[in-house]
C-alpha cells in the first residue's frame, strides 16, 4: 500500500485524526484512517489477510517466499511480479510470517539479517502488513572477532535509543514517583506521527522531525495537565496512578490503532548503505546515533548547568526540602513532563527511521526501558543512560549465544538477576531507613 | 438491532469458560494485591505456566491428565518461589515490574524455536484434553433454557469449571477469615509494623503469591481445555491487564469481588460490542468498521481500568473505608 | 558518683550490675557517613533507660540495628546472652525485644482488635495449613482476645475495639502501638518517641503505662525528645551524639554535665534543660 500517493483529502483526514489525539477529543466526529485505506479489502466481509510487499532498493522482487505458521496454519505465500504476496487466513491470532532465505535472488539478503521471522498481528485487525526490507547480502559468515564487533556497534545504536527515551521515564519517576506504563507509548506516538508528516504528508524530514518533537512535547504537556496534575492533587496514592498509567497506555495504543491502521509503517526510505570495517550500517543510523549522543550531553547539561536542571535534580531528590527552598515543584514537574515527551517522541524519531513501526512498538519496548532505568537505580538520569547502554548490548550481543528470538528475555532475565544482588541499581544508592 | 440476540449472547458470558478463566485468574490477584498489597504484573505467566505444565506432562511425558493438573500447579508453585525469593524483599514497585518482565520471559521462552519440541513454539500444544472430555457424564443433546442452552460437553466444563471457583472461593474465604489471613492484611498496610511483631513477612508473601499463582494456574488450565489449544502468545500484558480490571471492578480485598467482577465485566463487553456491532450495520456510526468495533472494546477496557482506579479503587464490593491501596 | 545500676562510677559505655542488652563495636555508615558508632553500651535490666540526642545523633539507627531492621557494617550484640547479629528482625522479636516507631505504624485497614490480636505469638493459625480447620486455633484465638481485651481496657481504648485503627488520634496509635506490642509479653520494649505527636491529655496515661511496664519486670529502652518525660520516668539515662555514646548515668546526674550540654543543646546552652521539649517530626534520622 502506498500511502505516498494519498491525495490531499486523505491527508486531510490524517491530520484531523492525528489532532483528535493530541487534544484528547473523542475520535468520534474524525474519519479515521484505517477505515479506508486505499486498495485494501473491504473490511466489512470479514476477510483476514496477512500480505507484504517484497522489494530491493525500491524495486519490487519476485519469486520470493514467505512462510506462515500458527493457529492451525502452516502455508506457503509468494510474491508476483509487484514484490507482493498475500495469504488469507481463517481465525484471528499472531502469526509467524518466515521468509525462505533460499528463495532470496542471487546477492540479495535481508537488511536486517538478524530477523527472519516477523509476526503478523492478526487479534484486533483483518490485515496485517509484514515487511523484510532488502539489501545486500550479509550472510557471509564473519569471523567471530568481526560478529563480536557488529554485535556492539547494533547495542550501542539500540542503547543509546533506549537511553533518549528512558531518561524521560527516569525523570518522572523522580520527580513524581511514577512509574509510567504510558512512556512506551509516547514513543509509538513519535513515531507515528513521524510517518504523517514524513511519509505520508511528504515533508522534508527535518520539518517532518521538529513538528513531532514539537508535538511530543505537547502530548506530555497535555497529559499532565489533564490528567497527572490533577490526579496529585486528589493525592492519589502512587501504585494508583500506576495503574492509571496502564489504563493510560491501552487507551493509547488503541486509539493509535483506530487512528492509524494496524499495518507496520516503514518510515526510512531509501537510505544510503555505509560500511565501516565489517560494519554495515546507514546513514540513518549514524545519524541516529549522532542525535542520540548530542541529547544525551544536551541533557546531562542541561541537568547539572541550568536552574531548571539543578532544581529538577532538587525535586528528585527531596521533594518536600525541595518545595520549603522556595522551588516551584509542580512547575518543575510540568517541564519534566514536557522534556521527557519531547525526548520519547524524538526516540520514536529515531527508532522509527531506522526500524518499523506500528502501534504496538512503544508498547513492546517499554520493558525494556523499565528494565533500563531499574538497572541503572530509580531515578537518575545517568543511571537509566547506564542501564540503557548495558540492556542495548546485552540485546545484541547476547543473540551471539542465544537464540535471535530470546534476546529481549536475556535482557530482562539480566534486570531480574541484577536486582537479586543490587536492588538499588547499578549506581543507585541504598535508601537508608529510619 | 436485534435486542434479543444482544441480551442472550452477553447472559452467555455470564457462565463461560473464558469468564470462569478470568474469575479465578482474579481470585488469585485478590490473594495477591488485595490481601497481602503484592503489585503482581505477571498473573497471566502464572495462568500459563499451570497450562504448559499441565498440558506438557500430558503430551511430552504421557501422563493421565489429572496428574498433569497437579504437575502444572506445581510448576506455578515453583514459579512463585523463583520470582519471590528475589523480589519480595524490595519494594512493591520493583516486584511490578519484575513480574511483568519475568511474565513476557516465560512468553519467550514458550515461542522461541529452541524449544518447540516440548513446547510447541508459537503454534503451541494441542490435544492435551482429551481425558477431561472423556469424563463427561452427560450424554449427548442440549441442556438448559433461554440463553443457558449448552451441549453436553460445554455444559460439563462450565460445571467443572464453576465448581473450581465455588471450591477455590471457599478456601480463600477459610483462609482470610483465620489468624493467617490477618497476617496477610497486616503485611499488606505495613510489613515493617508486622515485622516488629515477630511475623516471618517474606514466608506469608512468600505463601500468598504461591497460593493466588495457584488459583491463575487452575484458571489457564480452564482456559487451554476449553480452547483445546494453548498457545503462548494468549498470554501477554493483554491478559494480565484484563485480570486487573476485572479484580478492581468487583473489590480487591473481597471473595465475591472476583466472581461478580468477572462477571459483569465480560456481559458488559458483550453488550457493548453487541450494541456497537449493531449501530455500525444500520450505519449509524460511519466512521466505524465492523474490526474497529472489536479495537474500541480494548480501549474501553483501558478506560474502564483508569476510571475505576480514580473514582471507586474499592470496586463494587468493597467496602469504603477498605480501600486496597497504599503509598 | 555511684548509683545501683552501674558497677562504679556513671561513664560512657560502663558496666552494668545485670545487663539485659549489651553492644559492642556496632558501626553503621551510609556513604561516607557514620550515623552510628558505638563502641560499648549496656541496657540495665528491670529499668527504665532512655536514650537522648540531638537530631542525627544516631538514635533511630541505632534502634533499626539492635531490632534488626538495619544492618550494621560492624559490631555484635547480646540480647540475655544470646548473640543478635544478623539475627533477622522477626527472630528478634520472637525472643522477646519489641520494638515501637517514630512515625506509628498501627495497621490502619485492621480494626483495634485485630491489631492487637496480631501481637500475641504463637497463635497456630497463623500456620497456613492450620489455617483452614478453625477448631485447631479458635481456643487460642480466644485466650488471645481475653487478654487483647484486658489490655484495650487498661490504656482505655476498649471504646474503639472494633473500630478500624486508621479512625484513631495520632495519640490513640500510640497508645495501640504500645499495647500491640504487650500481647507477646515482652522481656525488653523499645520505644522510638512514644510522646511525638501526643496530646498533653495523653501524655500522663502514656507516663503511667511505661512506669505499669517496669512494675510488671518489663525492661523499657526508650528515644526522647521530651526532658520532661526522661526526667519523671527514666531510671538512667544514655546520651548519643554524631554516632556516638557521649554520656550516661542517672537523669539527675546526665542532665548537669557539661558534655552533654554542648552535645546536645548547642544554641540553647544556656536554658534550663528541665524546660527544653524538642519535638521535631520528619522522616530524618535522629
Amino acid at each position: 500500500m502506498n500511502h505516498l500517493t494519498l491525495g490531499k483529502k486523505r491527508a486531510f483526514s490524517l491530520w484531523l485524526g492525528a489532532l483528535s489525539i493530541v487534544f484528547g477529543m473523542l475520535f468520534s466526529a474524525t474519519p479515521s484512517l484505517a477505515a479506508s485505506p486505499s486498495p485494501s479489502p473491504s473490511t466489512s466481509t470479514e476477510q483476514l489477510l496477512i500480505k507484504g510487499t517484497i522489494k530491493n532498493e525500491g524495486e519490487p522482487v519476485a519469486g520470493v517466499s514467505v512462510q506462515i505458521t500458527g493457529n492451525g496454519v502452516d502455508a506457503k505465500a509468494t510474491s508476483g511480479a509487484d514484490g507482493k504476496w498475500v495469504l488469507e487466513v481463517a481465525t484471528k491470532g499472531v502469526y509467524k510470517v518466515e521468509i525462505l532465505l533460499d528463495s532470496l535472488p542471487e546477492g540479495v539478503g535481508l537488511r536486517d539479517p538478524e530477523t527472519t521471522v516477523r509476526e503478523a498481528n492478526l487479534t484486533a485487525t483483518n490485515t496485517a502488513a509484514v515487511l523484510f526490507p532488502l539489501g545486500k547480502d550479509l550472510r557471509v559468515v564473519q569471523p567471530i572477532g568481526d560478529q563480536i564487533i557488529v554485535r556492539v556497534f547494533s547495542g550501542l545504536n539500540l542503547g543509546l535509543l533506549l537511553a533518549v527515551a528512558a531518561i524521560g521515564i527516569s525523570l518522572i519517576f523522580g520527580t513524581t514517583g511514577l512509574n509510567n506504563f504510558a512512556h512506551g507509548d509516547m514513543l509509538t506516538f513519535g513515531a507515528l506521527f513521524t510517518y504523517l508528516f514524513y511519509v505520508v504528508f511528504e515533508w522534508p524530514l527535518l520539518i517532518a522531525a521538529t513538528a513531532t518533537i514539537a508535538l511530543s512535547a505537547l502530548f506530555g504537556w497535555s497529559q499532565d495537565a489533564a490528567l497527572w496534575r490533577p490526579l496529585r492533587k486528589r493525592r492519589l496514592g502512587l501504585n494508583q496512578m500506576m495503574i492509571v498509567s496502564i489504563g493510560f497506555s491501552i487507551v493509547i495504543r488503541y486509539i493509535l490503532l483506530l487512528v492509524f491502521g494496524g499495518e507496520t509503517k516503514v518510515i526510512s526510505g531509501e537510505f544510503e548503505a555505509v560500511v565501516i570495517g565489517p560494519i554495515n550500517t546507514t546513514v540513518n543510523s549514524l545519524g541516529s546515533m549522532g542525535i542520540s549522543v548530542i541529547t544525551l550531553a544536551a541533557v546531562a547539561l542541561f541537568l547539572t548547568r541550568t536552574r531548571i536542571g539543578k532544581a529538577t535534580r532538587a525535586v528528585s531528590d527531596n521533594t518536600s526540602l525541595a518545595a520549603s527552598t522556595g522551588i516551584d515543584v509542580e512547575r518543575i514537574i510540568r517541564i519534566v513532563w514536557v522534556v521527557a515527551g519531547a525526548l520519547t517522541g524524538l526516540a520514536g524519531i529515531l527508532y522509527g527511521l531506522q526500524f518499523q513501526a506500528n502501534w504496538m512498538t512503544g508498547f513492546q519496548i517499554l520493558l525494556l526501558l523499565f528494565a533500563a532505568v531499574t538497572l541503572g537505580g530509580l531515578g537518575t538520569a545517568l543511571g537509566a543512560t547506564v542501564g540503557a547502554l548495558i540492556i542495548g548490548m546485552v540485546v545484541e550481543v547476547s543473540s551471539l549465544i542465544i537464540p535471535t528470538d530470546l534476546k529481549y528475555a536475556a535482557s530482562l532475565i539480566i534486570l531480574i538477576l541484577v536486582l537479586l544482588v543490587r536492588p538499588q541499581g547499578v549506581l543507585g544508592k541504598k535508601q537508608r531507613i529510619g | 438491532m436485534d435486542w434479543l440476540n444482544i441480551g442472550s449472547l452477553a447472559l452467555g458470558e455470564l457462565f463461560s469458560p473464558f469468564t470462569a478463566t478470568f474469575i479465578l485468574c482474579a481470585l488469585g490477584l485478590s490473594v495477591h494485591f488485595g490481601y497481602t498489597g503484592l503489585l503482581n504484573f505477571g498473573q497471566a505467566a502464572f495462568a500459563a505456566v499451570g497450562a504448559y505444565g499441565m498440558a506438557i506432562s500430558v503430551l511430552t511425558f504421557g501422563l493421565p491428565l489429572g496428574l498433569g493438573v497437579l504437575i502444572g500447579l506445581l510448576a506455578s508453585a515453583v514459579f512463585a518461589v523463583i520470582l519471590g525469593i528475589p523480589t519480595l524483599r524490595l519494594r512493591a514497585d520493583y516486584l511490578a515490574i519484575v513480574t511483568i518482565a519475568a511474565s513476557e520471559v516465560f512468553r519467550y521462552f514458550m515461542t522461541t524455536i529452541g524449544f518447540a519440541k516440548v513446547t510447541g513454539g508459537s503454534n503451541g500444544l494441542s490435544q492435551f484434553g482429551e481425558d477431561f472430555w472423556a469424563a463427561n457424564p452427560f450424554a449427548e443433546g442440549t441442556y438448559g433454557f433461554g440463553p443457558f442452552m449448552y451441549r453436553a460437553d460445554e455444559l460439563w466444563i462450565r460445571l467443572v469449571a464453576f465448581s473450581i471457583i465455588a471450591l477455590g472461593a471457599v478456601f480463600v474465604w477459610l483462609l482470610m477469615r483465620s489468624p493467617w489471613g490477618r497476617v496477610l492484611k497486616g503485611i499488606r498496610e505495613d510489613e515493617d509494623a508486622v515485622r516488629s511483631l515477630g511475623k516471618n513477612v517474606f514466608a506469608y508473601k512468600l505463601q500468598a503469591l504461591i497460593i493466588g499463582g495457584a488459583l491463575a494456574a487452575l484458571g489457564g488450565m480452564v482456559f487451554v481445555v476449553n480452547l483445546s489449544n494453548v498457545q503462548p502468545q494468549s498470554w501477554g500484558t493483554t491478559f494480565t491487564f484484563m485480570i486487573w480490571t476485572v479484580l478492581l471492578l468487583g473489590g480487591a480485598a473481597t471473595i465475591l469481588g472476583p466472581i461478580v467482577g468477572g462477571m459483569v465485566f465480560f456481559v458488559l463487553l458483550s453488550v457493548t460490542q453487541g450494541i456497537m456491532s449493531g449501530l455500525v450495520e444500520i450505519g449509524a456510526l460511519p466512521f466505524l468498521t465492523l474490526p474497529q468495533v472489536g479495537q474500541i472494546r480494548f480501549l474501553l477496557i483501558g478506560l474502564a481500568l483508569m476510571l475505576l482506579v480514580i473514582f471507586r479503587p474499592q470496586g463494587i464490593f468493597g467496602n469504603k473505608k477498605e480501600l486496597q491501596f497504599n503509598g | 558518683m555511684a548509683n545501683e545500676i552501674s558497677i562504679g562510677a556513671a561513664a560512657p559505655g560502663c558496666k552494668k550490675v545485670d545487663p539485659i542488652l549489651v553492644a559492642d563495636n556496632v558501626m553503621r555508615q551510609f556513604g561516607g557517613l557514620t550515623a552510628v558508632n558505638v563502641e560499648h553500651v549496656e541496657i540495665p535490666r528491670g529499668q527504665i533507660t532512655a536514650l537522648i540526642g540531638p537530631n542525627g545523633a544516631g538514635k533511630t539507627t541505632f534502634f533499626n540495628l539492635l531490632t534488626g531492621f538495619d544492618k550494621p557494617n560492624t559490631g555484635s550484640w547480646t540480647f540475655e546472652g544470646k548473640n543478635l547479629a544478623g539475627v533477622a528482625s522477626y527472630k528478634v522479636a520472637r525472643l522477646g525485644m519489641i520494638r515501637t516507631f517514630q512515625l506509628t505504624k498501627a495497621l490502619s485497614l485492621l480494626t483495634v482488635l485485630e491489631n492487637m490480636r496480631l501481637g500475641a505469638q504463637n497463635q497456630p493459625g497463623e500456620n497456613f495449613l492450620r489455617a483452614l480447620i478453625r477448631p485447631l486455633w479458635s481456643k487460642h484465638e480466644a485466650a488471645i482476645t481475653v487478654k487483647a481485651d484486658d489490655l484495650l481496657k487498661r490504656f482505655k481504648l476498649d471504646a474503639k475495639r472494633e473500630d478500624y485503627a486508621a479512625g484513631l488520634s495520632g495519640g490513640q496509635r500510640k497508645l495501640l502501638e504500645m499495647a500491640r506490642a504487650l500481647m507477646s509479653e515482652p522481656k525488653l520494649v523499645m520505644l522510638d518517641e512514644p510522646m511525638a505527636g501526643v496530646n498533653p491529655a495523653l501524655t500522663q496515661s502514656l507516663l503511667d503505662h511505661i512506669k505499669d511496664l517496669k512494675k510488671n519486670g518489663t525492661t523499657v529502652l526508650f528515644v526522647e525528645h521530651d526532658m520532661h518525660m526522661v526526667r519523671h520516668i527514666s531510671d538512667w539515662v544514655i546520651v548519643m551524639a554524631e554516632g556516638k555514646v557521649v554520656a550516661e548515668g542517672p537523669p539527675a546526674q546526665v542532665m548537669k554535665d557539661p558534655a552533654v550540654i554542648d552535645a546536645y543543646l548547642g544554641a540553647h546552652a544556656d536554658t534550663d534543660l528541665g524546660t527544653v521539649a524538642i519535638n521535631v517530626p520528619g522522616k530524618a534520622g535522629n
